[in-house]
């Protein structure tokens, strides 16, 4: 009996195996094959959206199939192809020009065919955050650390209720300590937003206070949200988050929309309704007795709809008091959309506790960044301050020095590809390319020009257009990229507030070197003392034995080696174009004349306050930093007239010109 | 001005001369004439390049003879541009603003007016309102009155302001760098009325003659530009040429002596500086009802640096230098550019004047920098001594 | 230029007398107005050899009415008063029959005056921001309603955006774009407060601050997504932030209406894998002509070199120049304007381009994903979809109308039932 009923099973499997093959000659194992299944859902799966895959994962997921996560995760990461000829699911590995097809359930190759013959399933973003979503309660124990992190990065993304209790049934058997701890941090924010028991809840509300991360402000920001609400009396079951004051709070007119939008009050008559209504009450050229050709003025119009009202073709117009009255008759407030009034007023203590840190973390990153606009604008400016300041040589090309040092980072990269050598060659290369090409410019051009110093102005414009379409002659008008070292690729991270690019950093240490290098040299040898001399007195420095041809030379080639160097620091953040060096050139020169001429820390103060101001002059204005520019430039020009010597001024006879 | 100052001054009948005859000839040639063997567009450009003459006089006034490297005045030019701009683009749009809504069934309040040509001025901008500065952009007489006000305003209290703190030399040129520096970018935002980045535009259409052929239109506004050039000339010519030219060159040369001899100094620079931004405004108004289009990128930096340059080649402290400079280059710049020069071939490479140009020109600069700092209007002189 | 103006102009006169003004003189001209120096030439460049690629593919066919198709190309050296100076010179020194040209709106409108006053004929290639429909101009790049309003709606519907950042650089098509946006987000339920707006110059580097200000609106607790129309080099230095404050797409997606191919050839895209741009045309796109296409242009320009939208908008406009000047038997421009209209192409992205009476065309708009290669993966592709010259989501230009065919105006208000104006609004 009991045989034969086993029997009869076997045989009965044999022929549903041999069905299926015969169906589908392109399965093998047919039982509890997935193609079928994902046949069923096949238009969702091969076009899928946001909106509709939610329920779709969900009862894939729930066919228990163990094939199932797996396809779904080879889906998501766009290994799926289709076949519309007969609307099938393959797997695929590249094929010379073309496709090898594989067969979803026995892994077999199926078929070579060019790409044009089958689509490549896309999920969106959308839908892989859908996806993550729906795979957390499988992810959340799955062997490999790699994904469980991918669950809890899915939960951070896209909280729900359902995750509580797989998330909290996870934290037991977690043995990765880092991934216990973001489990326990994703529990608790996940209880503050949907915990079922109100004093869990409560708590774990409260432990957010003083929180200045990203993820637990947006919890408690998602429980204090509000709508607005207008009514004649204010009602007792809402959970009213505060009240709004016509005038104060909203103006009468919004207060009146707000009305009209509810349906509390008709619209107002507009001056276009008004003459919409007039143009249809047109009789024998005239609008309730008043010509038509009078009707050119408000007045005439008003004149004409009273004449219409008195006779009754149309409704009378409102009185103009009436939107005053309508608006004084309701309240206008503002509502938690959370019900509870326990939980909004914790979420409002935990947010009124974050708000002390968070402004204090606010200003910190506020001056990390002017800290770093400021170090940008004096590694730009300090070449020169040197040659300008101490030899005062207006050096129109500065800019184009900038641009040449950040092409040879550009030329060192195709050569090198290893970022972190091609920087460390480009550096010192820049420095020499650029360093030449101002010796060579001093030598043939400026040492002429000494008497006549406004002259090199217009000689170095002529250097640097020339310049400037030379780069766009050899390396073209587009952007180059030149990339930084994953070392200096990411972010130094204080917290969600606090942080700043490694990249800038590395900018701000350079600035730092190169201020120190500068006074070491000016200050501490005897090429920095000659220097100064010449400064001083040129005439005098000679007869003391001074060469001062030599000491300008190499003073040139030092301002401009450094604008090479500072065109690779730039080019690593920014883009490298032909006409990079003319966006610092005007910011350079105010630079060095609002810190004051001929003083290394003349520059250092320009460059500060140029910088600190236009951040904060951003904060005031955040949308709008073209302005942001324009108030600094006009600070700088009244700056001038009050300090026309700059901050630093030299004291003496050396300040006279 | 009498009778002597023009004998003493054969340079000054000279150019009236050859801007007299210019004039002539262009007028003879021009397609508007009927003879049509200038196109209209090269009368454009000879018309713009005459207005482009005029404010190099101006700027070499000031800094060929007073000794102020004013790297803005192309701000004051531009200026005068938008001032005469805003006149025309209002002037048009209420034209077809009125002619639209000439056959709505009822005829329209001023109000309605109003609001149909801000939407169509500002609309382009993402606006539709007149901001408060185009208050009497209805009014011709008031637009010409600021094309005069408003720079010669600008250059007063900017002048007042510098010239009364002393800054002087390469201070004063980075500062009136950074004045027209902040001119553009404050132009270039949308929201201060001016149509940020795109201008004004269809200026060539002029409001009540829109059915007159360009060909006509462009040789009238020739006429003018050769007038404004004419009488700029000759008014510098005339001021440069008494006592307080004496005592301008005097501040060039050596500003504290003149101070010590008693003149007030800073009021003379500031009464050159306003008068040559007074100047530079008009010639803006010219030129840009013959461009066609005014937008704030016509006055950043690179522009009055280009002037001086025009300035310097042409050889300052000679005021037919200055046209000679501005005429030479731009017209040479138009030409290059142009496709109109040939090109080069060198067998392994092919010298594209398009791509080359500017390298030429910047090697150019520093040539006539070095080797003849008169420039050219100096090498005539020297061909005028010799003989 | 003087000489060579009065040569020509000498030329043109006594051909004036001696040739009856109706019969096709050889050669078929064809001006090319787009900036080779300045600024604008980093882009503009490109279109100018595809111009002379698809020229030399006809003359390759058998010319165009019997003749050989001559390029007559200019520098407007990214200076606008030059579009409306060139412009004129092609016109009526050169005598060309079509325009191909300008990148900028600003450029555009310099020229337009000139275009209209001469009854010139110009395909316009690039996205931007509509609002216009000028008889003598046809627009073969998107409108907002192309581009923009499809992104958006991608955001809302499959990202599901709920707080917006609009970032652009301050010049029309930006501030155009975005007030368009802000009032379509508005009308699906966007609160003002979860829109930010921030402009900045052209050229911009210090992109610090705003990148932060983008990451804090996060703290809303709503999803944040990126609508940036910032222009041409400034998105290098925008990215490489992105990429430092390690801005992952599935978190804070972007998506860019300015940046293609050749803008990502600037920099190294594997940290922006996922980041969005929307267009009508991406290089991937997988069909049979774009794979032709694509190797002719690498064959004529460089193997190095990509293909992009403003490209595609040219070889469509071009093509159906071609056809109407077939269909009408002359390249007079009255007579080429009414055989546009209607005029069919297909796409080098599958499907049919369709030039309408509002002289805007009908394409498919396509969202593509940043790949780590500088390419874009289509993940999103509609079916065609009409231009619409003035956009139906700002209460001024909503009862606008464009239909040359029918009503013979570009700016038609429905609402009075008239025109207002024959010239377009520059």
């Amino acid at each position: 009996m009991r045989f034969t009923a086993l029997l009869a099973r076997a045989v009965a499997l044999l022929m549903m195996l041999a069905c299926a093959v015969i169906l589908r000659p392109g399965i093998a194992t047919a039982q509890g094959a997935l193609q079928p299944l994902l046949q069923e859902y096949q238009a969702d799966l091969a076009k899928p959206s946001r909106q509709s895959i939610g329920p779709v994962i969900a009862d894939l997921l729930t066919s228990d199939h163990p094939g199932m996560a797996d396809f779904l995760r080879k889906w998501e990461s766009r290994e799926v192809y289709l076949r519309p000829d007969d609307g099938l699911f393959f797997y695929a590995e590249k094929a010379g020009d073309g496709l090898r097809l594989i067969d979803i359930d026995s892994g077999a190759p199926v078929a070579e065919v060019s790409s044009r013959d089958v689509g490549q399933i896309r999920p969106n973003a959308g839908v892989r955050r859908e996806l993550a979503a729906a795979l957390v309660p499988y992810e959340l124990n799955a062997p490999d650390p790699a994904r469980r992190a991918e669950a809890l990065e899915a939960i951070t993304r896209s909280a729900d209720a359902s995750q509580i209790a797989p998330l909290a049934g996870s934290i037991e058997g977690e043995t990765d300590p880092g991934l216990k701890t973001r489990k326990e941090r994703l529990l608790t924010l996940l209880i503050a937003q949907f915990g079922a028991i109100k004093s869990e809840r409560l708590d774990a509300i409260a432990g957010l206070g003083g929180d200045t991360s990203i993820e637990a402000r947006s919890v408690l920001n998602q429980l204090t949200g509000t709508r607005d609400g207008v009514a004649t009396t204010l009602p007792d079951d809402a959970n009213i988050a505060r009240l709004l004051e016509v005038g104060t709070d909203i103006t009468e007119a919004q207060a009146h929309d707000r009305l009209v939008a509810e349906g509390l009050a008709p619209p107002r008559q507009t001056a276009t309704d008004l003459r919409d209504v007039l143009t249809q009450h047109i009789v024998d050229g005239s609008v309730g007795g008043v010509p038509l050709h009078q009707l050119n003025t408000v007045a005439a119009r008003a004149r004409a709809y009273e004449a219409l009202e008195q006779a009754g073709t149309v409704p009378p117009r409102a009185a103009p008091d009436e939107v005053a009255q309508a608006v004084a008759a309701h309240v206008f407030y503002a509502e938690y959309l959370q019900p509870d009034p326990q939980i909004t007023r914790a979420a409002e203590n935990a947010l009124t506790a974050t708000s002390r840190t968070l402004g204090l973390y606010q200003t910190a990153d506020l001056v990390l960044d002017g800290l770093s606009l400021a170090s940008i604008f004096f590694l730009a400016a300090i070449g020169l301050a040197i040659t300008f300041g101490v030899m005062g040589v207006i050096n129109m090309a500065h800019g184009e020095f900038i641009m040449m040092g950040a092409y040879t980072g550009y030329v060192v990269q195709l050569f090198i590809p290893d970022y972190t050598v091609s920087l460390l060659i480009a550096l010192p290369l820049a420095f020499g390319v650029t360093f030449g090409a101002g010796v060579a410019m001093e030598r043939l051009v400026i040492r002429h020009l000494y008497t006549r110093p406004l002259e090199t102005l217009l000689a170095t414009f002529g250097i640097s257009i020339a310049l400037q379409q030379l780069a766009k002659n050899i390396f073209g008008t587009q952007a180059r990229p030149l990339t930084a070292p994953d070392w200096l690729g990411g972010a130094i991270t204080l917290n969600d507030i606090v942080s700043i690019s490694t990249i800038r950093v590395a900018i701000f240490v350079l600035a730092l070197i190169f201020l120190a290098l500068l006074l070491y040299i000016l200050k501490r040898t005897r090429l920095g003392l000659e220097v100064r001399a010449v400064t001083q007195n040129p005439g005098m420095a000679a007869s003391m034995g001074i060469n001062p041809d030599r000491i300008n030379m190499l003073t040139f080639g030092l301002g401009s080696g450094i604008a090479g160097i500072a065109g690779v620091a730039i080019g690593l953040y920014a883009q490298v174009t032909s006409e990079m060096g003319a966006n610092y050139i005007v910011q350079s020169f105010m630079t060095v004349v609002v810190g004051g001429v001929g003083n290394v820390w003349g520059t250092l103060a320009g460059a500060s306050l140029i910088g600190f101001l236009q951040k904060g002059i951003e904060w005031f204005n955040p949308s709008n930093t073209l302005a942001a520019q324009t108030y600094m430039v006009l600070f700088v020009i009244l700056f001038i007239q009050f300090r026309p010597k700059g901050i630093v001024a030299l004291k003496g006879r050396a300040a006279g010109d | 001005m009498n009778r002597s100052f023009l004998a003493e001054n054969p340079s000054v009948m000279w150019f009236l001369g050859c801007l007299g005859l210019l004039t002539l000839g262009v007028t003879v040639l021009a397609e508007g004439f009927g003879l049509a063997l200038l196109s209209t567009s090269m009368v454009k450009i000879l018309g713009m390049t005459l207005c482009l003459c005029l404010i190099a006089v101006a700027m070499d006034v000031v800094w060929g003879y007073c000794g102020i490297l004013s790297l803005g005045h192309f701000a004051f030019f531009g200026l005068g541009g938008y001032a005469i701009g805003m006149w025309l683009m209002y002037a048009r749009t209420q034209g077809i603003v009125v002619e639209s809504l000439a056959n709505a069934p009822i005829p329209p309040t001023q109000e309605e007016i109003n609001d149909a040509i801000a939407t169509q001025i500002f609309g382009v901008v993402g606006s539709n309102e007149l901001p408060l500065i185009w208050a009497f952009a209805d009014s011709l007489a008031m637009q010409l009155l600021f094309v005069v006000l408003v720079p010669g305003l600008l250059a007063l209290i900017f002048g007042w302001l510098a010239f009364r703190s002393r800054v002087t030399g390469v201070y004063l040129s980075i500062l009136t760098q950074a004045m027209t520096l902040a001119l553009a970018l404050y132009l270039f935002q949308n929201d201060t009325g001016l149509r940020g980045n795109n201008g004004l535009s269809g200026l060539q259409n002029i409001p009540g003659l829109l059915h007159m052929p360009q060909s006509t239109i462009a040789l009238w506004f020739f006429w003018a530009s050769a007038a404004a050039l004419g009488l700029g000339y000759l008014f510098f010519a005339w001021l440069i040429s008494g006592k307080f030219g004496s005592v301008i060159r005097g501040i060039r040369d050596n500003e504290a002596r003149v101070r010590f001899l008693g003149y007030h100094v800073e009021s003379y620079k500031l009464v050159i500086f306003t008068l040559t931004a007074v100047v530079s405004g008009l010639a803006g108004a010219l030129y840009y009802p013959q461009a066609g289009i005014i937008n704030p990128a016509e006055i950043a930096p690179i522009a009055s640096i280009y002037l001086a340059v025009w300035v310097a080649i042409g050889g300052r402290g000679r005021l037919y230098g200055a046209v000679i400079g501005a005429a030479v280059v731009s017209l040479a710049s138009s030409w290059f550019t142009g496709g109109g020069a040939p090109d080069i071939d060198l067998g392994f490479y092919t010298i594209n004047w398009t791509d080359w140009w500017l390298v030429l020109l910047g090697l150019g600069f520093v040539a006539v920098t070095l080797f003849f700092p008169r420039g050219i209007g100096g090498f005539f002189d020297m061909l005028v001594r010799k003989s | 230029m003087k000489i060579n103006t009065l040569m020509a102009s000498l030329a043109t006169s006594t051909a004036l007398l001696t040739a009856p003004a109706w019969a096709q003189d050889c050669p078929v001209k064809v001006g090319v107005l787009h900036s080779l120096s300045g600024t604008m030439a980093i882009s503009e460049t490109t279109l100018k050899d595809t111009v002379l690629m698809l020229i030399e593919q006809q003359n390759a066919k058998g010319g165009l009415l019997g003749c050989e198709i001559e390029a007559v190309v200019v520098d407007p050296a990214s200076d606008w008063p030059l579009f409306a100076e060139k412009a004129r010179e092609l016109l009526t020194v050169s005598e060309v029959d079509v325009i191909f040209g300008s990148w900028t709106s600003v450029s555009r409108k310099s020229a337009l005056p000139v275009l209209e006053e001469l009854n010139g004929l110009m395909f316009y290639p690039v996205q931007y921001e509509g609002e216009e429909s000028s008889k003598n101009v046809f627009y073969t790049g998107a409108a907002p309603n192309q581009q923009a309003i499809p992104a958006v709606d991608y955001f809302l519907d499959e990202l599901g955006v709920e707080s917006f950042a609009l970032l652009g650089t301050d010049y029309v098509y930006p501030r155009t774009t975005n007030n368009i946006l802000d009032s379509y987000l508005k009308s699906k339920g966007i609160a003002d407060e979860d829109i930010f707006v921030n402009y900045t110059p052209f050229g911009h580097s210090d992109w610090a601050t705003i990148v932060s200000d983008v990451v804090a609106l996060g703290a809303s607790g709503k999803q944040v997504g990126v609508i940036s129309t910032i222009n041409g080099d400034a998105n290098v230095g925008f990215y490489k932030e992105l990429a430092a404050q390690g801005v992952d797409a599935a978190d804070i997606p972007v998506v860019a209406f300015s940046v293609g191919e050749e803008e990502l050839s600037g920099l190294d895209t594997a940290p922006l894998v996922g980041h969005l741009a929307a267009w009508n045309y991406f290089q991937s796109a997988d069909t049979e002509i774009n794979a032709e296409f694509v190797e002719a242009w690498k064959a004529y320009a460089g193997e190095e070199r990509v293909t992009n939208d403003p490209m595609e908008a040219h070889y469509i406009g071009f093509n159906m120049w071609v056809n109407a000047v077939t269909e009408a038997g002359t390249t007079d421009v009255d007579a080429v304007r009414a055989a546009m209209w209607g005029q069919e192409f297909p796409n080098l992205t599958g499907g049919t381009a369709v030039m309408n009476a509002n002289h805007h065309l009908s394409k498919p708009v396509l969202i593509g994903e940043i790949r780590d290669d500088g390419q874009f993966d289509i993940i999103s592709q509609t079916a065609e979809v009409p231009g619409d010259a003035w956009t139906d989501h700002l209460p001024e230009s909503a009862p606008l109308k464009s239909d040359w065919k029918d009503l013979g105006c570009g700016m038609y208000n429905t609402e009075t039932a008239t025109c207002v104006q024959m010239t377009s609004n520059y």
